[in-house]
């Protein structure tokens, strides 16, 4: 059998090319209002658009290829992961003597080789390794992730940059935009996030279906499937044996023990089924990925980065979803903001004296007719200025209370704080949680533009 | 709608020189802390308890890492009264769409909760939901030494003492709380 690696020859330049230049230099009815056809555009693409890859998996590795092959010659790419050899079967840019070596670095390699002139800057590390500044030199986010954790991280980075004009409108050279993708199984999505305009990852999180968990007592008592053979060796039975010792799910070792725990438990209650590979996708809650799913949510992502470069057609809105599980199935579903979402919302507009101290801020928010809120406790950028309850925070938050907002802000003339407390709506007191944009009276503009971005 | 006007191709030669600006004035900025928007309902959660008069609060990374904390609980009432047992929580960033991770510091003689301190507390796992906050883990935990239930065994042990004979089970609760053993396991003094 001849080696994956032995393929024709790829083809010339000026035939890779052909479709997507077509596709850029002609006119059309569906285009984006802003879209100039020329032959140039690719070249234009490749040389000014910079865009970061978020995962180098099995949604990263299409996304780096299809991004490639359509005009992106500046990509970064950012993943913590080292290779596993069960990636191999569709991570399609990994090989067997590939594994353990860092994804991104290795994805980057194997894309430049093949796409003559594109450039991929690998970055083996953690996403939140990396200073929030990093991220606003792309003009695209392309996420190929498959945690909420990590799409709400980058999210909120990107909706940082956004900045909002005193009429509470996006300023559009603040925006970044997200392209999002993710699969599970053979279903799938791609949105586009264009803070400010559509919904942000955060304005509709509530509609992830939670995560399952057994209640503890199943496994302890009254295992019926050989999941919860396997979640008890994992949460109950790891623990008793293994004093202190924390489990670690990528030690093959510590996983052969919860395998071999699962099996005996099984065996004792007459449950067939348990398997290693099971006990990995229990532990590690994994979904079993479906190589051309990702293929086909990747093309969905790729193309959404070139309409939104190039305008050569006009960007979902902006929400779509595949599922190939019964027939094949697509759907676009415009979704709507929160206008009061915590991380892309613009926040409430507050004007402040340099000399107004926090106690008196509160006092304020009580008459302020947007929010009308009591018993408020401050926050900002993780430093809580003042918590109303439990006691011990309380008594330990009080001496800010005499000291003026503009030092406790470190005299940035705009910021973002956030507050919660009771607020009116419909002429009830409800709890709520709210972002405040503070600007103090009479500061300079040069310092405002210094703060604004980071805020 | 225009989704993005400011970058449509005429502009792509603005990014050049756009570019070259912001690199000059990026530098030397000072890294800020991202705060995920579970932090923030975490906060609002902590400034909001209420907590029941025989539940204290503490947090040992300060009043800006709320994260990770602990409660402990002198229950006044039933088979558990005049003990004191520490739990700790771990939230997660992902937090309200996660549940907290809530385990007993204090080794207990209870049916529900095991001797490595896992609890087993419905709302905590099968029945989490993201409407839930602190405050009504905290009740839950409550409840649990108000009212051992025999019926959602973690201690499988105790579970059957408690259905079988409850004199006996009050009894092994004493001797545990008091220090001292019950069956081949040490409890250290909790009361």
């Amino acid at each position: 059998m001849a080696s994956p690696d032995a393929e024709a020859p790829p083809p010339t330049e000026p035939e890779r090319w052909r479709d997507l230049d077509i596709l850029l230099s002609r006119p059309g009815n569906l285009v984006h209002a802003t879209f100039q056809p020329s032959p140039g555009l690719r070249d234009d693409i490749g040389s000014f658009v910079e865009v970061l890859v978020v995962g180098a998996g099995g949604l990263g590795c299409e996304l780096l290829k299809d991004l490639a092959l359509s005009g992106f010659k500046n990509l970064h790419v950012i993943d913590m992961d080292t290779i596993d050899v069960s990636n191999l079967n569709r991570q399609f840019l990994f090989r067997v003597q590939d594994v353990g070596k860092p994804k991104a670095e290795v994805a980057a390699k194997r894309v430049m080789e093949r796409v003559s002139g594109v450039n991929i800057v690998p970055h083996f590390c953690r996403i939140e390794d990396k200073e929030l500044e990093f991220y606003n030199q792309f003009q695209i986010i392309v996420l190929g992730l498959d945690s909420i954790e990590a799409r709400s991280y980058i999210n909120s980075v990107a909706c940082g940059f956004l900045e909002y004009d005193s009429d509470d409108k996006p300023i559009p050279k603040t925006a970044k935009p997200m392209v999002d993708g993710g699969t599970e199984g053979f279903k799938g999505h791609a949105r586009v996030i264009m803070p400010g305009t559509t919904p942000c990852f955060e304005c509709n999180i509530w509609l992830f279906p939670p995560q399952v968990k057994f209640p503890l007592c199943t496994l302890a008592e009254t295992p019926r499937t050989a999941a919860h053979c396997i979640e008890y060796a994992h949460l109950i039975k790891w623990d008793e044996v293994h004093t202190g010792k924390p489990f670690d799910a990528d030690n093959a070792e510590h996983m052969q023990w919860i395998y071999s725990e699962a099996l005996q438990r099984a065996e004792l209650f007459g449950i067939s089924g348990v398997t290693y590979s099971l006990t990995q996708g229990v532990v590690k809650n994994i979904i079993p990925a479906i190589a051309s799913t990702n293929a086909i949510i990747s093309a969905a992502c790729a193309l959404e980065a070139l309409k939104l470069v190039s305008g050569c057609s006009k960007s979902v809105l902006n929400y779509l979803t595949y599922n190939g599980l019964v027939g094949t199935h697509i759907k676009v579903t415009e979704f709507v903001r929160d206008t009061d979402c915590l991380v892309c919302g613009p926040g409430t507009l507050i004007e402040l004296d340099t000399s107004s101290t926090l106690s008196e801020f509160i006092k304020m928010l009580e008459k302020h007719p947007k929010l009308l809120m009591s018993k408020a406790s401050v926050t900002h950028e993780g430093n809580n200025l003042y918590m109303q309850s439990p006691e011990v925070l309380e008594q330990m938050t009080r001496q800010n209370l005499s000291i003026p907002m503009f030092e406790l802000l470190k005299g940035a003339s705009f910021v973002t704080v956030h507050v919660s407390g009771m607020a009116e709506s419909n002429g009830n007191k409800v709890s709520s949680l709210r972002k405040l944009r503070v600007l103090f009276k009479g500061v300079e503009e040069a310092s405002k533009m210094d703060t604004t971005e980071s805020s | 709608m225009q989704l993005f006007s400011s970058l449509k191709m005429i502009n792509l030669f603005k990014i050049k020189d756009q570019k070259k600006e912001e690199s000059a004035s990026a530098a030397g900025k000072a890294p800020v802390k991202k705060q995920s928007a579970g932090e923030l309902r975490l906060n609002k959660d902590i400034s909001e308890l209420n907590l029941p008069k025989n539940t204290s609060i503490s947090f040992p990374n300060g009043k800006d890492d709320l994260m990770s904390f602990e409660i402990v609980i002198r229950p006044d009432e039933g088979y558990y009264m005049s003990g004191s047992f520490g739990f700790t929580f771990q939230v997660s960033p992902s937090y309200p769409h996660e549940p907290p991770k809530v385990k007993c510091k204090t080794k207990v003689y209870h049916p529900n909760i095991d001797l490595e301190g896992n609890v087993c507390l419905n709302i905590l796992r099968e029945d989490w939901k993201p409407v839930l906050n602190i405050n009504t883990v905290i009740y839950g935990l409550n409840l649990l030494f108000t009212q051992p239930n025999d019926e959602d065994p973690l201690n499988h042990e105790a579970a059957a003492v408690l259905r079988d004979n409850p004199k006996m089970f009050e009894a092994n609760v004493r001797r545990a709380m008091a220090g001292g053993y019950v069956g081949q396991h040490y409890f250290p003094r909790c009361a």
